[in-house]
C-alpha cells in the first residue's frame, strides 16, 4: 500500500491524469455563450420589461380597472382614468416606475384583458433615473414593438394559466 | 564617427530583439487566458481583434491611461524603482538566448551563468516593491516570494549543473550544439520534470503562486500598485515565464535544433523551432495553471528543500559517475 502510494507520487500519476483530463476538456463544446452577439433561450413566462398591448384594430386593451395598481406590491404603478366621448372608460395616465418595480409579474396575472404584460426584453438599462419612469406612451410603444412575441408567448403559456 | 555607427548598430540589434519579445509577451498573456478558459469550457477573451489577439494591447492601453497612485507612507523612490527593475531584469536576460547559431545578441561564454544571475536578481524587484509599499499584505507577499524564489533557484542551479556536466561549456550555443545526437530531455528526463516544476515556482505560477494568494494576501507585492506600474510588474512576470520556457527548451529540448535532421524539417528556419518549443512549454505552463490547486506554504518549502534538492543532487552524482565510467566526459 505504501509502495503504491510512493510510486504514484514519484511518477506523478494523478498530475498526468489531471493534465489529460484538461487536454480533453479543451476540445469539448463551450458552456458559455458570446453574450452580446448570441443570447440564451428565454422562457415564454419570462418577466422582463413591461408593455401595454392593443387590440388588432388599434384600440388600447386597458380598461382602467386599476387591478394592477391595487395588486402591485411595490406600488410602482400609477393610473388615472376618465370616460371617453364614446362612453368607454380609458386611462389618461398609466405610469410604471421601473426602479420601484420588483418584476414579480402580479400585474400581468391580475389583468383581465391581457393589457399589461411583461415581455422578453431585459436590456433596457438607461443612463438616468428619469428615463426609467415609464409613461403610458412608452409602454404602448413597447407593446407595439414586441406585439408579435408577446402574443406568441401568451398563446404558448395559455394552457398552464 | 566609428563610435556612433557601432552604437546605432547595437541599438538596432537590441530593438530587433526587444520589440518581438514584448509583442510575444502580450500574445502569451492572451494565450494563457485563452488556454485557461478553454480548459474550463469558457470562451476566454475573444472580442478585441481576431480571436481576441489584441486583448493584451487593449489592457495595456487601459493601464497607461489609469492613474498611478503612490501611497503616502511609501518610500517613493524605491516604490517607483521596483517595477522598473523587475521588467528590466526580465528583459535583459534575453540578450544571451540564441535563436540560431548566428542570431544571438551577445554570444558570451558564460551565457547560462548570466541568465542565472539575472533571474536571481529578479527577486529584488519583488522585495523592493513589497517593502516600499509600507503595507502589510505586500510585505508578507514579498517575503514569501523571496523565500520561494531563493529555495527553488538552488534546485534549478543543480539541474543546470547536470546539463553542464554533459556539455562541458557554459555557452548557450554550445549547449544546444551538444544536443545534436540526442536531446537532453531523454537521458535527463527526471531533471526536466524537476526543472519544469521549479520554473513554475520561480515565476510564481500556480500551484506556487503563494506570493499573490488572493484569499490571504490580496495580490501580494502588487497590492499597492496601479496603472502602468502594475502593468510593468505584469509584463516582467510574463517575460520571466517566457524566459524560463526558453531556458527549458535550450537546456532540454535542443534549443533551435530541428527534431529530425531530415529534408522537410531542415528548410524551416531554426528560430521557428525555438519559438515552437517555447510555445509548447508555455502551453504546458498554462494547462498546469488550470488543473492544480495552490500549495500550502510549508508543503512548498518541503518540496523544494527535502525532495527536489536531494533528488537533483543524487542525479548529479549519477550523471557524473555514468559519464566518468563510460569515459564520456566532454573535453574542456
Amino acid at each position: 500500500m505504501r509502495i503504491t502510494r510512493f510510486l504514484k507520487i514519484i511518477l506523478m500519476l494523478d498530475f498526468i491524469r489531471g493534465l489529460l483530463i484538461a487536454i480533453r476538456e479543451v476540445f469539448k463544446p463551450k458552456k458559455t455563450i458570446n453574450y452580446p452577439f448570441e443570447k440564451g433561450k428565454i422562457s415564454p413566462r419570462y418577466r422582463g420589461e413591461h408593455a401595454l398591448r392593443r387590440y388588432p384594430n388599434g384600440e388600447e386593451r386597458c380598461i382602467a380597472c386599476k387591478l394592477c395598481e391595487a395588486v402591485c406590491p411595490a406600488q410602482a404603478i400609477t393610473i388615472e382614468s376618465s370616460q371617453r366621448k364614446d362612453g368607454s372608460r380609458k386611462t389618461t395616465r398609466y405610469d410604471i416606475d421601473m426602479m420601484k418595480c420588483i418584476y414579480c409579474g402580479l400585474c400581468e396575472e391580475s389583468c383581465p384583458v391581457d393589457a399589461i404584460v411583461q415581455g422578453p426584453n431585459f436590456e433596457f438599462s438607461t443612463e438616468t433615473r428619469e428615463e426609467l419612469y415609464y409613461t403610458k406612451e412608452k409602454l404602448l410603444d413597447n407593446g407595439d414593438r414586441w406585439e408579435n412575441i408577446l402574443a406568441a408567448n401568451i398563446k404558448t403559456d395559455n394552457p398552464y394559466r | 564617427m566609428e563610435y556612433i555607427n557601432i552604437i546605432f548598430q547595437e541599438f538596432y540589434k537590441i530593438l530587433f530583439l526587444l520589440v518581438p519579445v514584448l509583442v510575444s509577451v502580450a500574445m502569451i498573456v492572451w494565450l494563457d487566458r485563452r488556454v485557461w478558459a478553454f480548459v474550463q469550457k469558457r470562451q476566454g477573451p475573444n472580442v478585441v481583434g481576431p480571436f481576441g489577439l489584441l486583448q493584451s494591447l487593449a489592457d495595456a492601453l487601459k493601464y497607461i491611461f489609469k492613474e498611478i497612485i503612490i501611497p503616502a507612507s511609501s518610500n517613493k523612490i524605491i516604490f517607483i524603482l521596483a517595477p522598473i527593475i523587475t521588467m528590466t531584469l526580465a528583459l535583459i536576460a534575453w540578450a544571451v538566448i540564441p535563436f540560431s547559431e548566428k542570431m544571438v545578441l551577445a554570444n558570451i561564454n558564460v551565457g547560462i551563468l548570466y541568465i542565472f544571475a539575472v533571474s536571481s536578481l529578479g527577486v529584488y524587484g519583488i522585495i523592493m516593491g513589497g517593502w516600499a509599499s509600507n503595507s502589510k499584505y505586500p510585505f508578507l507577499g514579498s517575503i514569501r516570494s523571496a523565500a520561494q524564489m531563493v529555495s527553488y533557484e538552488v534546485s534549478i542551479g543543480i539541474i543546470i549543473i547536470n546539463v553542464l556536466l554533459c556539455v562541458g561549456s557554459l555557452n548557450l550555443n554550445d549547449i544546444v550544439l551538444a544536443q545534436q545526437k540526442i536531446w537532453f530531455i531523454i537521458p535527463l528526463f527526471p531533471m526536466f520534470v524537476i526543472f519544469f516544476i521549479s520554473a513554475l515556482a520561480e515565476t510564481n505560477r500556480p500551484p506556487f503562486d503563494l506570493p499573490e494568494a488572493e484569499a490571504e494576501l490580496v495580490a501580494g507585492y502588487q497590492t499597492e500598485y496601479s496603472g502602468m506600474m502594475y502593468a510593468m510588474f505584469w509584463l516582467g512576470e510574463y517575460a520571466n515565464i517566457l524566459l524560463m520556457c526558453a531556458l527549458g527548451s535550450i537546456l532540454f529540448l535542443g534549443g533551435w535544433l530541428s527534431p529530425i535532421d531530415l529534408y522537410p524539417f531542415n528548410l524551416i528556419p531554426e528560430a521557428i523551432w525555438l519559438i515552437l518549443k517555447i510555445l509548447l512549454l508555455f502551453i504546458l505552463f498554462a494547462l498546469v495553471k488550470a488543473i492544480v490547486p495552490r500549495y500550502r506554504y510549508d508543503q512548498l518549502m518541503r518540496l523544494g528543500w527535502k525532495i527536489f534538492l536531494p533528488l537533483s543532487l543524487i542525479y548529479v552524482v549519477l550523471t557524473a559517475s555514468y559519464l566518468f565510467y563510460f569515459n564520456l566526459l566532454p573535453n574542456i
